[in-house]
């Protein structure tokens, strides 16, 4: 399954895992940030309206 | 507009003003520079250059943050904002105090730490042009990163990462050609186009300046 | 019913909400397939080995980089011209995503690089040009959390957009004349309509760009909700606070 990488087999992986950490890294925190964004807002209007 | 250009320099000349900040700077910089990489001469030869372009350039840096802080403080430039005299000019004017006061100094200065770091008798010459030539375009560019971080509570360290980048172009010509110099080939390219950037700058920048003063004292 | 109506930040987060979903899907497919096909489904390069299957990582984050960066230029001019506060919360949404991308653009350059350059880091035009664009991030983020007040600080990165751009175009000029560079030529040239990859590997680049393309998409989508969404909370919260 894995194709034959060869004598740069850590470059190549050590590429594609930084990169892929590196993204789901900005997915997460993204996700994060604006998961508690909708809470505060939330509940902010609660209170307005409350 | 004369006013504010005696202004600013008697303000910088007086004690405290901090004339001779700057080149003192540049002074110890230099020295450094043999401590850290060694004090072989061809070595220094080679990098002296470079070396002083970057040093009279930290120098340059270092000597902005007053540029506008103390006026912002008491509300001098409340005062220029809302003056008859265009904000654009007043700026230029700030520009070319700091430049007087740091600029030419360093320019002044660059052929005396030439022969400490051993520059080549051919580099003089370009290592002054190129500095002289360049400097202001260091001020002007330093007023406008001075205009965007005024209102921000100790904005240095900001202020000093928003204007290296935008340096970067007038290092690299300037270095070019005072490098170029002193190795004894024809430096007009880089020092064209670095000519072309001063004149750029200075015609330009001061309306960014200006606009990004008026957006913060709003 | 015109471009400007989104504009609006109540329709901007409707039709946000609309499309997202297929724009995230979009990219996850996108990114499978192409990654997917790169890694496992090319053959290695004659000169480089194994190592070209970096180029469906690096190439399509540079250009994303890059994309960013003009966005949000395009962003800060209308805030400034027209005011929209989504604008100018886009331009601020969109800057940590160019900046990751900028970052997997010099990673993964430097990783390719090693073995075909025999170093880790190489002055080449290039890369310093990405290495510049990366300060102009790093800056322009700062001052977005520098100043206090969210309209001046929309206003003090915009204009620091602007006249970051013309220096990023300054630099890349300059940059070239400082260091010829060890640098290929341009691995698609689209507006030739030539291209020097070939075939087997232009596919799978291609598929990839267009998923980190749309990743940015819906990054960008979802972030300016997100500020939209904060902005308002801020604005809920002072209103109060006067009222009480």
């Amino acid at each position: 399954m894995m194709p034959e990488l060869g004598k740069y087999a850590a470059e190549v992986l050590a590429a594609y895992g930084v990169s892929l950490l590196l993204l789901a890294g900005l997915v997460g925190l993204s996700l994060n940030k604006g998961r508690k964004a909708r809470a505060t807002l939330a509940d902010i209007e609660a209170r307005k309206d409350g | 507009m004369i006013a504010l250009l005696r202004r600013d320099l008697m303000l910088a000349f007086r004690a405290g003003g901090g004339f001779g900040l700057g080149l003192a700077f540049f002074l110890i910089v230099t020295v450094l520079v043999p401590f850290s990489v060694g004090p072989h001469p061809d070595l220094l030869g080679t990098i002296a250059p470079g070396v002083l372009w970057l040093g009279a350039l930290l120098a340059c840096l270092l000597s902005l943050d007053r540029l506008l802080a103390l006026d912002y403080e008491d509300g001098t430039l409340d005062l220029l904002a809302t003056a008859p005299l265009p904000l654009e000019a007043a700026l230029s004017v700030k520009a070319l105090s700091h430049w007087v006061t740091t600029g030419l100094p360093l320019v002044l200065a660059a052929p005396v730490l030439g022969v400490m770091l051993n520059l080549a008798p051919s580099g003089y010459l370009w290592l002054v042009a190129s500095l002289g030539l360049g400097t202001p375009a260091l001020s002007v560019i330093g007023t406008f990163g001075a205009a965007l971080t005024v209102g921000i509570k100790r904005g240095g360290l900001l202020m000093s990462l928003l204007v290296l980048p935008l340096y970067v172009p007038t290092l690299i010509f300037g270095a070019e050609a005072a490098r170029r110099g002193a190795m004894g080939l024809d430096a007009t390219t880089p020092l064209t186009l670095l000519a072309g950037i001063t004149f750029g700058t200075i015609a330009l920048m001061p309306f960014a300046s200006a606009a990004v003063l008026r957006m913060t004292l709003r | 019913m015109s471009l400007w109506e989104y504009a609006n930040p109540v329709k901007f987060l409707g039709l946000s909400a609309r499309v997202q979903p297929y724009v995230w899907g979009g990219a996850a497919l996108c990114l499978i397939v192409g990654l997917g096909w790169g890694f496992f489904g090319t053959p290695d390069d004659y000169r480089q080995g194994s190592t070209v299957k970096i180029i469906y990582l690096h190439v399509p984050a540079a250009l994303m980089a890059i994309n960013a960066w003009f966005m949000m230029l395009v962003a800060s001019l209308v805030w400034l011209i027209r005011r929209h506060h989504v604008s100018a919360l886009a331009a601020k949404a969109a800057a940590p995503v160019g900046v990751t991308m900028t970052v997997i653009a010099l990673i993964t350059g430097a990783i390719w690089g090693q073995p075909m350059w025999g170093t880790w880091w190489a002055w080449d035009p290039r890369l310093t040009s990405f290495l510049i664009l990366f300060l102009f991030y790093l800056g322009y983020i700062a001052l977005w959390e520098a100043v206090e007040d969210p309209d001046t600080a929309a206003d003090l990165t915009s204009v620091l957009c602007l006249v970051g751009s013309v220096f990023a175009v300054l630099s890349r000029y300059a940059v070239k004349f400082w260091n010829q560079g060890l640098h290929q030529g341009t691995s698609v040239p689209l507006a030739t309509g030539g291209r020097t990859v070939s075939d087997v590997f232009f596919y799978p680049l291609l598929i990839s760009m267009v998923g980190f393309g749309l990743l940015f998409l819906a990054l960008v989508l979802y972030r300016t909700g997100t500020e939209i969404r904060l902005r308002r909370a801020r604005a809920l919260l002072a209103r109060s606070e006067r009222g009480a």
